[in-house]
């Protein structure tokens, strides 16, 4: 593992991980040792909310690897989210057992509802904790695995790639809609218990559901930055950058994507498996194109193939959004519009780029400031 | 409803009755001792309608029959008072009316007897002369064989074909007498059917010859019931339902195509401005699908700002549409995508951008729920082929305006100045600029046709859906789809993929369900470009690359 552990070297990246692990100390910190009366308390539910915007960073962390260093504009990242989050959705459905409202033991609430006799035979195995969570990666993965093998083989790139990404999900959207696929149609999968034996409306098992987010987030950026920083990541950015030149030096192109496609799927699966016992839900609307579009313009906003670009612009997107919805709704579509042309037109190098602009021109007056002198 | 309150007292519906009865047709039941010496009409009406006015259903027919008989000039429109249960008598003075309308609380009412307008009745002071079904297809028959002896050639034609299956022993006497006497070639062959549907219950299996062929359902439930069994007139029959099963299943698949056609004139107007715009720039405008609700909105307005004039708000609202669309275009390359030359990703993004701001625009200043056009009566209705096969109009004026659009976006790209300079620039940005084409401009007004020509479509859709601040966003990935499918930059391509996705989509449906043809169709096409990347029809040559 000692590839993993190269990019502690970099200094970007251990001010990400103190940063990360203070705010997730800081936050269970409040939410347990402060009286719920003390205005710094932070109750269950701000938890739950952090949790969320953690998920949504990993998310972004992973389509920043695919478009930041690959240079592929995936508009389909939502559906790798969200088969991860079926995934998981499935076995907390298992996991209800007889106490749903029909109390079939083995059959969830809408399929006794739907009149169906048995299981559907993808639905076994996911009464195992184990084989959930395994699938929570191979599902994601192996459909990034087919249409990337597809789509990079024949070489379809650019726009073209974005348009079909963003068909993939759209069509799984009105594949998950319908109640004969058998993940709960339009109502999606919800009104779950308990997870691995711990009661999903406690605010412990939210607190640990919000750690394991946290670390999960630092694993997800941990595996990027150390994809971006071997030579696999420079193949990678000299695709990315000019993909006719790179492969006639010898370097097989569409390998190199594929395997990057498919560990970032896997990463926004995991991202779907931690979000849905935080929100309780996950339906077929997480397919919708508007999700995974707006997942990209974290991206953009925060700055692209920078990684922590991701994560600031994630989490400070839903922050707004959470703000925005909650105070005047009407106007987020105002907001968030305007947040895709103004990062795209004002700030093309996003948040990241105006922090690292600041920070050279800061270290060159230094620097100028010192050879004054000398 | 309405019922027509003339009183067609006419010398040629003495004639019809008075054949109908010397035929002896309508007389097999015992007549009722009615007042016929009255010297007095209103009186003798009088009578025959307080007949009516019985509980037995028995009764009730043979008092019908009785006013049939009567050969009274009022009878056609008395009948059809009662089969539509407008016949109704004043609870207190037993006065008969007919009520022409029955909306509301009072209802406006002419006498029976003397057609005189009584103004309104209250219709707690009414009580209906009920009828049950067999009392409805007597009515209705006795009705049928009126029109086809007094009504003009349309009426007639449909009276016929109300007959088939209807025929019992007494009608099919007069129906052969009429038919000698019918000159009208397609009534002749509806009642030669009608005839012929009643000879085949006999068991005559000359009549499977005549019956051959036709698409009316009467006729087809007909033959089913004389092919289940055994015999030479069973086997006739089964082999001409086969026979009509085998038009039957081609006129499905002329619908099919009909309705394939017509969606894929919405898919190729819908796309061909996404094609001319990405062609040109390498652009994705993603407000594509919002440019296109426009279009759809100012069909409405036009609408609003002309009420009662249906028809020439849709004839100013292409125009219109057109110039709406055009401008907030025009806007958007000159506010977002200028500045974001070469980047194509950040385009895409940045015009989605846009579309949520347009979107959200709408819902706030118009309002977020749907709005209807009407359509022009000129456009309404359908055209039938045959009897199992009918076209609605405003589909057929949409393809044709499809076509019209697109032929004159041919024209403007191969005739114009324009055009010459647009596919210069599609070919070769750089070599063009050279030649002393302001590529600027170029795409300034490449933008304004191709959001134009989305605006069109949106006035098309209109036509043929409600129009909601959703609409774009429903058609913008099919668009693309068709863009990406029939190759970029080549209009000839689009019309082709948008066409054959459409028929493709309206052949799967009927066996997969919507839904599920519309997931077919896209992963079909994520499969096709992985085969072709570059659509149907790539661009070939130095253009392709870049």
């Amino acid at each position: 593992m000692h590839w993993l552990g190269r990019p502690f070297n970099e200094r970007s990246t251990q001010l990400f991980l103190l940063v990360l692990v203070l705010a997730v100390t800081l936050v269970t910190v409040l939410h347990l040792a402060v009286s719920p009366q003390h205005p710094l308390y932070v109750s269950g539910y701000t938890v739950g909310l952090l949790g969320k915007y953690l998920c949504f960073a990993l998310l972004a962390v992973a389509v920043d690897l695919v478009w930041g260093y690959l240079g592929i504009l995936s508009l389909g990242h939502g559906a790798f989210f969200a088969l991860g989050g079926y995934a998981m959705g499935m076995y907390l459905m298992r996991q209800v057992g007889d106490r749903g409202t029909y109390g079939d033991p083995v059959l969830p609430d809408f399929m006794v509802f739907m009149n169906w006799e048995s299981l559907p035979w993808y639905w076994h195995g996911f009464d195992m904790a184990w084989f959930a969570f395994l699938m929570v990666f191979l599902a994601p993965g192996a459909l990034a695995l087919v249409f990337g093998y597809l789509a990079f083989r024949s070489r379809v790139t650019g726009v073209y790639l974005s348009i079909i990404t963003q068909a993939m999900t759209f069509a799984l959207m009105l594949a998950f809609f319908r109640n004969e696929m058998g993940f709960g149609g339009n109502n999606g999968l919800t009104d779950f218990y308990d997870i691995l034996g711990f009661d999903l409306r406690s605010n412990a098992t939210g607190l640990g559901l919000f750690i394991a987010s946290g670390i999960a987030l630092a694993f997800g950026y941990l595996l990027c930055r150390s994809i971006v920083a071997s030579k696999l990541g420079r193949v990678c950015v000299a695709s990315r950058d000019a993909e006719a030149r790179t492969r006639f030096l010898g370097y097989r192109v569409e390998r190199v994507q594929l395997f990057v496609f498919v560990v970032s799927a896997m990463l926004a699966g995991l991202a779907g498996a931690l979000y849905v016992p935080q929100v309780g839900i996950i339906n077929p609307s997480e397919f919708e194109p508007l999700f995974s579009i707006e997942i990209v313009v974290w991206v953009a906003l925060g700055g692209r193939a920078t990684l922590y670009g991701a994560v600031i612009g994630a989490i400070l997107v839903n922050y707004a959004k959470t703000i925005f919805t909650g105070v005047m709704p009407d106007a987020w579509l105002f907001a968030l519009g305007g947040l895709f042309v103004i990062s795209t037109v004002l700030l093309p190098k996003g948040i990241a780029g105006v922090l690292a602009h600041r920070f050279r021109r800061r270290e060159a007056s230094n620097t100028t400031k010192t050879e004054v002198p000398a | 409803m309405r019922i027509p309150c003339t009183f067609l007292g006419h010398a040629r519906w003495h004639a019809a009755m008075t054949r109908i009865v010397s035929l002896g047709l309508l007389c097999l039941l015992i007549a009722i001792p009615v007042a016929a010496t009255a010297q007095d009409d209103v009186d003798n009406g009088q009578a025959l309608l307080e007949a009516l006015d019985v509980r037995s259903f028995q009764d009730k027919a043979e008092a019908i029959n009785a006013i049939i008989e009567s050969e009274d000039e009022r009878a056609n429109d008395w009948l059809q008072a009662l089969l539509d249960g407008d016949l109704q008598r004043h609870k207190d003075d037993g006065r008969f009316v007919i009520v022409t309308d029955n909306v509301g609380r009072e209802w406006p009412v002419i006498d029976a007897l003397s057609g005189d307008d009584l103004g309104e009745m209250s219709r707690r002071d009414l009580a209906r002369i009920n009828i049950n079904n067999a009392l409805r297809r007597q009515l209705r028959s006795a009705l049928s064989m009126v029109e086809l002896y007094t009504g003009d050639r349309d009426e007639r034609r449909e009276a016929a074909k109300g007959l088939i299956g209807k025929v019992d022993d007494e009608l099919s006497d007069s129906l052969a007498s009429r038919l000698e006497n019918e000159s009208d070639e397609d009534v002749r062959h509806r009642l030669n059917q009608a005839l012929a549907v009643y000879r085949l219950e006999q068991g005559d299996i000359d009549a499977v010859e005549t019956l051959a062929g036709s698409l009316n359902s009467d006729v087809r439930v007909a033959l089913t019931r004389a092919a289940d069994g055994e015999g030479a007139v069973a086997d006739a029959a089964q082999a001409a339902l086969a026979d009509i099963e085998q038009t039957l299943k081609l006129n499905r698949g002329a619908e099919t195509l009909y309705f394939g056609l017509s969606m894929g004139s919405v898919l190729v107007l819908a796309a061909i401005g996404l094609a001319i715009t990405f062609g040109v720039m390498g652009v994705i405008n993603m407000a594509h699908g919002e440019l296109i609700m426009l279009g759809a909105y100012s069909s409405w307005m036009m609408q609003q700002l002309l009420p009662g004039y249906p028809g020439i708000a849709v004839l100013l609202s292409i125009p219109v549409g057109f110039l709406v669309s055009a401008l907030v275009g025009v806007v958007i390359e000159r506010s977002v995508i200028q500045h974001l030359k070469g980047r194509p990703l950040e385009t895409l993004l940045a015009t989605f951008g846009v579309s949520l701001i347009l979107q959200q625009l709408v819902r706030t200043v118009v309002s977020p729920l749907n709005r209807s056009v009407t359509t022009p009566e000129w456009m309404s209705g359908s055209v039938a082929i045959n009897d199992a096969l009918s076209l609605t109009l405003n589909r057929l004026y949409v393809m044709g305006f499809a076509v019209l659009v697109f032929a004159a976006l041919i024209l403007v790209m191969h005739r114009t100045r324009l055009g010459l300079e647009v596919r210069a620039v599609t070919q070769n940005r750089a070599m063009a600029r050279s030649m002393g084409i302001r590529a600027t401009r170029v795409d300034i007004m490449t933008f304004a046709l191709g959001s134009g020509v989305a605006g069109l479509a949106g006035v098309a859709l209109a036509q043929l859906t409600n129009v909601g601040p959703n609409l774009g966003q429903s058609y913008i990935i099919d668009s693309f789809m068709v863009v990406v499918f029939g190759g970029v930059g080549n209009l000839w391509g689009t019309l082709v993929a948008g066409l054959s996705l459409g028929i493709i989509n309206q052949v799967l449906e009927p066996w997969a369900g919507a839904v599920l043809a519309k997931i077919m169709v896209l992963v079909f096409i994520i499969l096709f470009i992985q085969k072709r990347p570059r659509g149907l029809f790539p661009q070939k040559g130095r253009a392709a690359e870049g």
